[in-house]
Formats: C-alpha cells, structure tokens, sequence
C-alpha cells in the first residue's frame, strides 16, 4: 500500500470520500434547516438544534465534519497545483474550443474557495456565537418537546436576526448557487473516481447529480429569503 | 461548389527543445478541399523547400488514422475541427476560403517540444513498458473457441483497444491528465480473461509510471473523451479506477 499511497488516483478517492461525506452532512443540514419554514415562531426548529447541540453522536461528528472540510481543501488545493504544473506554462495561442465541458468541472477551486469564504462568515455568524462567545439573541426560551415542557437555545431568534440583513441573505444565495454549481460536477465525479461508473451509470449520475444540486441550491437559498421577506418582526 | 480554396497559416516554429518558438505566417491558394490536412501540409513543405527554406517539422506515418502519429493542435481544438478523426484524416472541406487556420504542438509539460510541430510522446511508450502487455510464452495458436468471453465485454475491450496512442487526450486536459490513454490501455486487458493474470500488478504499475512521469491528476472533466479521434469512454476511467483501487486493497 506504501508504494500506492501518493498515487494520483488515491489522492482523488481522498478528494471523492471528502465531498461525499461533506454531501452527507449538506443532507442533514437541509433537512434540519427546512425546519425554519414552519411558521410556528421558530418552536420546531429549535428543538431540531437542541437537538443537535446535545446529541452526543455531533460531538464526534463535528471534529469529523472539520477534518472532512481539512482534507477537501487542502487536496483540492494540492491537486490543482499538481495540475497547473502537468499542464505546463504553455498556452494555445488558437484557445480551447472543445466543446460539451462542462464550467463547473474546469473552475472546482475557484468554486471551492468561494464556498470556503463563505464557510468562514457563516462559521463566524452562527457557530461562534452558539459554541464560544454566546450571544443575548440566545436568550433560553421554553418549548414543548413531545409533551415535556424544555429550556432550550433560541437559536431561532439568532438565525432570524442574522437573517434581517439584505447583504446577508444576498451572500447566502451566492454561496448557494456557487455550491450547486460544484455539486453539478462533483456528485457525478465523486462516484466516478471511486470507480462506479459507466457509459449507464454515468447519465444516471450526473441527472442525480444536477437535481441533488438544485435542491441544494434552492434549498439553501430559499430559506434565507423567505426568513428575510416573510419571516421578519 | 467550389473545390479549391485560399488560406493562411499560422504556424508554430521552433528550432529545437531549448529554442524559443513563434508564429509563423505562410499563405497558401489553390489548395483542393479534398486534399487531407496533411497533404496541405506537404504543399506547404514542397514550397518552403523550393524556397530554400527549412521545411515545417511535423509527425506523421500512416496517414490513415491508425499509427497515431499525426498531432497537430488545429484552431483550437486537437486533431481540428472535425470530430473522432485524426489530423491525417481531416480534409481541407472542412475549412473556408480565406480562412486563418493556426497550427500548434500539443501543449502539456509531459510532452515537450522537440522541434516545431513535434512532441516527445516517448512517455507513453514508457507507460506501456510499465504495463500494458501480457506475458505469454509464444506457442501454437490458441483456439479461437477455447476461452469463451461475452459479447459485451469482447466489444468493450475491442473500443478500449482502438486507442492509438496520438495523445490528443493530454492535450485537451487542463491537468495534463493521461488517464484516458492509461484507462484505455488498462481496460483492454482488463476485459479479457488474458489479461486478468496480471491485472493487478498492471494497474498500478502503468498509474504509479504515469504520475512518475509528471502527468496531472484526472478531475474528470471529459475534455479528453470529446477530443479523442478513436471515441474512448470516461467509462474506461471509471473502470481504471476500480482496478486501480481494488489492487490497492489487496496488499
Ligand atoms: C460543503 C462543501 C463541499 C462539498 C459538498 C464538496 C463536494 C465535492 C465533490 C463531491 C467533489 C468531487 C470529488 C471527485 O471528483 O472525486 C469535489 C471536488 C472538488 N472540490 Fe469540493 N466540496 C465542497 C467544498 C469545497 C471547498 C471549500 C473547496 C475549497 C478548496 C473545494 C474544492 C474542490 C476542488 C478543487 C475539487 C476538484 C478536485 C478533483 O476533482 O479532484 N470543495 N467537491
Ligand atoms: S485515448 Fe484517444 S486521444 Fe488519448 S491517446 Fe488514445 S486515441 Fe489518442
Ligand atoms: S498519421 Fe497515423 S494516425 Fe494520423
């Protein structure tokens, strides 16, 4: 296996487990997410991140997610220096005129690092504030979870304040469509690289594909507007 | 319906490895629209030599789209603008009257420029060396009927094997990726039940050679597949994958 370990196509499988397992985690986030739809004063989603927050199994889940992030950038990164390099400073005078590539596939990086920045706001808007510093908008507030009466984060408050600013939700939706773009060449490419794919396969994937893109990408659009149209006082 | 037409070139010179290259700019009338790019090419050639000049170095050997020497970056596009040909089986009809055609070497750090037009492709001749053979001891012809294979997977390894090696493939990659040559290659054997005895040692011998070789890492974005004149599946990635993974995990 040592002679195998910095083979090319092992640093992509690296590359494919990470973006699979960031689709995972992109799942349950939405799903958890979706909750703010329903218009009960934030009651369920709360309970939803109480959820979360207490549920023991997130707390070996979020180092996880955070090494997962780690390797994805920093291969994307390595792979795509590798790249620039194997391409060689040459360039055709007469362009590139292939056609039928997709943009997403040739522009991953710039599309990664614009959801990595991304992460970073988002991280500082929310993250921060329920794990390190705290925030008053948390203020406990009482829900009813299953019959019993609970103390719970009103991170419903936080998320709906945050969510008050037009810049805000403007930067989400980019963020959001730069991610489904990714996703529209990464989910069928990420199967690809573990090797299950063929001439079959790959129609059906890349289909699955650009639907599981814009269901992210609306998805997580739609929820920061909809907070920001409908949601507000 | 016009039958000959006027054109200018421009075409990439370089005196040698280290040299410094160029656009140079020849014009050439009355060239026959059924004449091959090649042809042209000799045209071209035939009046720089008459001229006393030094003639365009360019690669070439069958002509009829099988040896895969012919590379040549045609406005864009590897092998031209035609699709699934090689360059010595793109016809001159495919252009206009007065028509700029610009004319380059494949652009890939794994394949360097030795004088002109001509790559050094010897890369993937060390990649087959690596790999891409089976070792039988020569003998009486088998039976043909002696080792039944399926349909399919005959026919897959029969368009696997149609790869011919031009290299068209790196020179539309962005990462100057040689997978679809090394999945082609992988693949033909692959398939058949001779080739399976070294299945393992092959697909990691020929990638371990190929990333030596200082070819990038495939990210799947198919230009290859379009470019290539022999129509080689992304499916063979897929399946160069997969052997590639599971010899991984067998040691
Ligand atoms: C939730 C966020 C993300 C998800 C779900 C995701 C998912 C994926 C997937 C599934 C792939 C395909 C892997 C493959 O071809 O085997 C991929 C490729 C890639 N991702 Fe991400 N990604 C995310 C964030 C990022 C970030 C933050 C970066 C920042 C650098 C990034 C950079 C790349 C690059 C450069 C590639 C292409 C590399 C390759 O194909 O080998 N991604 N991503
Ligand atoms: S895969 Fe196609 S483009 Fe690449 S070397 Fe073989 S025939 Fe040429
Ligand atoms: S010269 Fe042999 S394939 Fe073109």
């Amino acid at each position: 296996m040592s002679s195998t370990l910095g083979s090319s196509i092992v640093k992509k499988l690296l590359m494919s487990l990470s973006g699979l397992f960031l689709i995972t985690f992109l799942l349950v986030h939405l799903t958890v997410n979706s909750f703010l739809l329903i218009p009960d004063g934030g009651e369920f989603f709360n309970a939803g991140a109480h959820f979360m927050a207490t549920n023991p199994a997130i707390r070996v889940i979020e180092p996880l997610l955070a090494i997962g992030f780690l390797i994805h950038i920093l291969y994307g990164i390595k792979l795509t220096i590798e790249n620039r390099k194997a391409r060689g400073s040459a360039r055709y005078a007469s362009g590139k005129k292939t056609t039928g590539v997709t943009w997403a596939s040739q522009n991953m990086l710039v599309l990664g690092i614009t959801i990595a920045a991304f992460l970073v706001l988002h991280i500082a808007h929310f993250w921060v504030k329920m794990k390190l510093t705290g925030d008053p908008l948390l203020e406990h507030t009482t829900i009813t979870i299953g019959g019993v009466e609970t103390e719970v984060e009103n991170s419903y408050a936080l998320v709906n304040y945050t969510f008050s600013y037009l810049w805000v939700v403007i930067v989400y939706v980019i963020a959001a469509v730069g991610l489904a773009i990714h996703l529209s060449h990464g989910f069928w490419s990420a199967f690809q690289t573990i090797g299950f794919s063929n001439e079959i396969w790959r129609k059906r994937l890349t289909v699955l594909g650009n639907l599981f893109a814009v269901l992210i990408g609306f998805g997580f659009s739609i929820i920061p507007v909809l907070q920001y149209l409908f949601y507000q006082g | 319906m016009e039958n000959s037409i006027n054109i200018k070139l421009k075409v990439w010179r370089q005196a040698g490895p280290k040299a410094k290259g160029r656009f140079e700019t020849y014009e050439l009338s009355n060239i026959s629209t059924d004449s091959s790019f090649l042809e042209m090419f000799d045209i071209l050639n035939e009046q720089l030599i008459n001229k006393g000049e030094e003639p365009v170095a360019f690669d070439h050997d069958c002509r009829e789209g099988i040896c895969g020497m012919c590379s040549l970056y045609i406005n864009g596009r590897p092998h031209g603008p035609d699709d699934d040909v090689t360059t010595c089986q793109l016809h001159m009809r495919k252009f206009k009257d007065g028509q700029t055609i610009t004319i380059e070497p494949w652009r890939s750090a794994g394949f360097p420029v030795i004088k002109d037009l001509i790559v050094d492709r010897t890369a993937f001749d060390q990649i087959i060396a690596s790999g891409g053979y089976v070792s039988v001891n020569t003998g009486g012809i088998p039976d043909a009927n002696a080792i039944p294979i399926p349909k399919p997977d005959a026919d897959e390894a029969m368009d696997a094997a149609s790869c011919i090696g031009c290299g068209a493939c790196v020179a539309a990659c962005k990462n100057g990726s040689a997978m679809l040559f090394v999945s082609a290659k992988v693949s033909q054997m692959a398939l058949l039940p001779q080739g399976r005895v070294e299945a393992t040692r092959r697909a990691k011998n020929m990638v371990a050679k190929m990333d030596e070789l200082g070819f990038g890492n495939c990210t799947n974005t198919g230009a290859c597949e379009v470019e290539c004149p022999k129509g080689i599946s992304l499916a063979n990635i897929a399946r160069l994958n997969r052997e590639f993974l599971k010899a991984s995990l067998q040691d």
